[in-house]
C-alpha cells in the first residue's frame, strides 16, 4: 500500500513539471485529469482497509468534479475561445521547468524542520502538495493566457487538496465538500467569464485585459 | 564467475554491437511496410569500409586523423567498465562512473575536434550542437548514477548495479523508473537518434552527429560507425541494469536476460523512431531539461 501512495506522490510530481513544460492548453487540461486521478487514488490508499465509505464517496466525488466535471467546463472554454496553445509566456518553458526544480528543492528544506514530527508516509508527500500549489501559482504568474490561468487555479487548489489528504486522513466530509463546491463554483464563473472576454474582445490574454478601462 | 561473465559480455558486446544498428532498421521498416536491409548490413558496410583506402582534405591536420582512433579507443575502455545487468564490467574501482562519463566525453572532445578541424562551416555548425546538447546530457547522466549510488549506498558501476534489485523493491523502485526515464532520453541524445537528431537524414542544415562525420572515409568512417554502436550497446546496457529488476543469481540466466533487453532497447529505439517525429532544436534542450528535473526528482526522492 505504501508503495502506491508512493507511485501517486510521484506521479503528481511529474505531471507538476509536465504542466510547467507544455504549452497545449489540451495538454495541460489533460493533465488536470490525471492529477484528480493521483489525489482521488492517493485519497484511498492513505487509508487503512476496508476504506471507510465516506473516504470512497469522497474520493469519486473528487474525481467526477476534478477528473470529469472542471475538465469539461474547461474544455468547452478553449474550444469557444479558440485558442489551442500559450502564445508568448512570461517566463519560458525551459525555464518554468528549471524554477519548477528549485521549488521542488525549497518545498523540501521547508519541510525539513518538521520531519521528526510527520510519519515517514508523508515525508514526501507534503513537500510534493507544496510543489504542486507552488507550480499552480507559477502557471498563474508566469502565463498570459486566461485559461491556462484558471488551469493553475485549478492546479493550486489540488496541492491544497493534498495537504489536506496528508495531514488528516479523516477530515470531515463537509470541509472537502465546501472546498470542492467553491472550486467548482469558481472555474464555472471563470469558464464563463473566458468565453464572455474572448467574445467580447477576440483574445483572452490577460496582459491587455489590463488597458481596459470603462 | 563473475569475471568471466564479464568477459564473455566485454567480447559479446564488441562482436554484436552493430546488430543494434541492424535491429533498429529493420523495426522501422516493418512499421514502414518495407521488407527492410539485412539485419547483418551494418557489418557488410564495416567490412566494405576497412576494405577502402582513405582520403585526406589537404587543409585538415594530424588532429583529423587522430579522432576515429581515440574515439574508438575511448569507447572500448567505457565499454569496459559498462556493467551487464548485475555484474560489473571487466574494470572495476571506486568511481568509476564518473571515468567511464570522461571516457565518453573524450570521445565526444576528439570527434568535434576532428569536425573542428576540416575547417567546414556545416561540421563547425554540428559539432556546436552538439556540443549544446551534450552538456545537458552529461549533467542528466552523472546526476542519474549518483542517485543510484547514493541509493544503493556502493560507488562503483558494479555495486550499483548489483545492489539495485536486491535492496527491497519498493524502497527503490520509483528512483529506478524516473532514472531509467531520464537515461532513455540520454540515450536517444547521445546516439543521435530522433527526436533529437535523425540518422537517415542528408540534408547538412538539420544533422547534428552525422554532419560532423561528413568528411571522415574508408577505415576512419569504420571506427567511428563502430563506435557508434558500441556507444549505443552501452547506453542501452546502463539502461537494461536499472530497468529489467531481475536478478537470478545464475550467471547464463542473467546474462541471457541482460542481452535480449539491450536487444530489446534497440526495438524500442525503432519503434520510437517509427512513431515520432524530429524535434525542433529549440525543443530539444527543453526535453533535455524535463529528463533533467524528472533526475532532479529521483534525487530528492532518495534524500528525503
Amino acid at each position: 500500500m505504501n508503495m502506491w501512495t508512493d507511485i501517486f506522490i510521484l506521479g503528481l510530481v511529474l505531471t507538476d513539471f509536465y504542466l510547467l513544460a507544455t504549452s497545449r492548453l489540451a495538454a495541460v487540461i489533460q493533465t488536470t485529469v490525471f492529477q484528480a486521478l493521483a489525489l482521488s487514488a492517493f485519497m484511498l490508499t492513505m487509508a487503512d482497509r476496508p476504506w471507510p465509505l465516506l473516504l470512497v464517496f469522497l474520493a469519486l466525488v473528487t474525481l467526477t468534479v476534478k477528473g470529469v466535471v472542471l475538465p469539461w467546463l474547461l474544455r468547452r472554454a478553449m474550444r469557444e475561445a479558440g485558442v489551442q496553445r500559450e502564445i508568448e509566456p512570461i517566463v519560458g518553458y525551459s525555464a518554468s521547468v528549471l524554477i519548477g526544480m528549485v521549488l521542488l528543492g525549497l518545498s523540501f528544506i521547508i519541510f525539513t524542520p518538521l520531519k521528526a514530527s510527520i510519519s515517514h508516509e508523508s515525508a514526501f508527500l507534503l513537500p510534493a502538495a507544496l510543489f504542486t500549489t507552488l507550480t499552480g501559482l507559477m502557471m498563474i504568474v508566469s502565463r498570459k493566457n486566461a485559461l491556462t490561468q484558471v488551469a493553475g487555479y485549478l492546479v493550486m487548489e489540488n496541492g491544497v487538496y493534498a495537504f489536506g489528504a496528508a495531514l488528516a486522513v479523516e477530515e470531515p466530509l463537509l470541509v472537502e465538500m465546501g472546498v470542492l463546491l467553491d472550486v467548482f463554483v469558481a472555474v464555472f464563473v471563470m469558464g464563463i467569464t473566458v468565453y464572455q472576454i474572448s467574445r467580447e474582445f477576440d483574445h483572452i490574454d490577460t496582459d491587455r485585459l489590463s488597458e481596459l478601462k470603462d | 564467475m563473475n569475471i568471466m561473465a564479464s568477459i564473455v559480455h566485454l567480447f559479446l558486446a564488441l562482436i554484436l554491437s552493430p546488430l543494434l544498428m541492424g535491429i533498429i532498421n529493420r523495426t522501422k521498416a516493418i512499421f514502414a511496410g518495407r521488407k527492410g536491409q539485412p539485419l547483418l548490413q551494418p557489418y557488410y558496410d564495416l567490412i566494405k569500409l576497412i576494405k577502402k583506402g582513405s582520403v585526406y582534405s589537404a587543409t585538415s591536420s594530424w588532429v583529423f586523423r587522430l579522432g576515429p582512433v581515440i574515439g574508438l579507443a575511448s569507447v572500448i575502455v567505457a565499454i569496459t567498465i559498462c556493467p551487464a545487468g548485475g555484474f560489473g564490467g571487466m574494470l572495476s574501482f571506486t568511481g568509476d562512473f564518473i571515468f567511464m562519463a570522461y571516457a565518453l566525453g573524450l570521445m565526444r572532445f576528439v570527434t568535434v575536434l576532428a569536425a573542428l578541424d576540416t575547417g567546414s562551416a556545416f561540421e563547425g555548425m554540428g559539432a556546436s550542437r552538439e556540443v549544446q546538447f551534450a552538456i545537458i546530457a552529461e549533467v542528466v547522466l552523472l546526476l542519474g548514477l549518483a542517485v543510484l549510488a547514493i541509493g544503493t549506498k556502493e560507488i562503483s558501476l558494479a555495486g550499483i548495479y548489483a545492489g539495485l534489485w536486491t535492496n527491497s523493491v519498493s524502497s527503490l523502485g520509483p528512483v529506478a523508473v524516473l532514472v531509467a526515464f531520464a537515461f532513455l532520453i540520454v540515450l536517444l541524445t547521445e546516439n543521435a537518434r530522433i527526436p533529437v537528431d535523425d540518422p537517415n537524414t542528408h540534408l547538412e542544415l538539420t544533422m547534428i552527429h552525422e554532419v560532423m562525420v561528413l568528411d571522415h572515409g574508408g577505415v576512419d568512417l569504420a571506427f567511428i560507425q563502430y563506435g557508434a554502436s558500441l556507444k549505443l550497446w552501452l547506453f542501452s546496457a546502463l539502461l537494461t541494469g536499472i530497468a529489467i529488476p531481475l536478478r537470478t543469481g545464475l550467471p547464463l540466466t542473467d546474462m541471457a536476460v541482460n542481452i535480449i533487453g539491450i536487444l530489446a532497447v534497440a526495438v524500442l529505439v525503432g519503434i520510437i523512431e517509427s512513431g515520432m517525429a524530429r524535434l525542433r532544436l529549440l525543443h530539444v534542450p527543453q526535453m533535455l531539461v524535463t529528463a533533467l528535473s524528472v533526475t532532479v526528482a529521483a534525487l530528492l526522492w532518495i534524500l528525503r
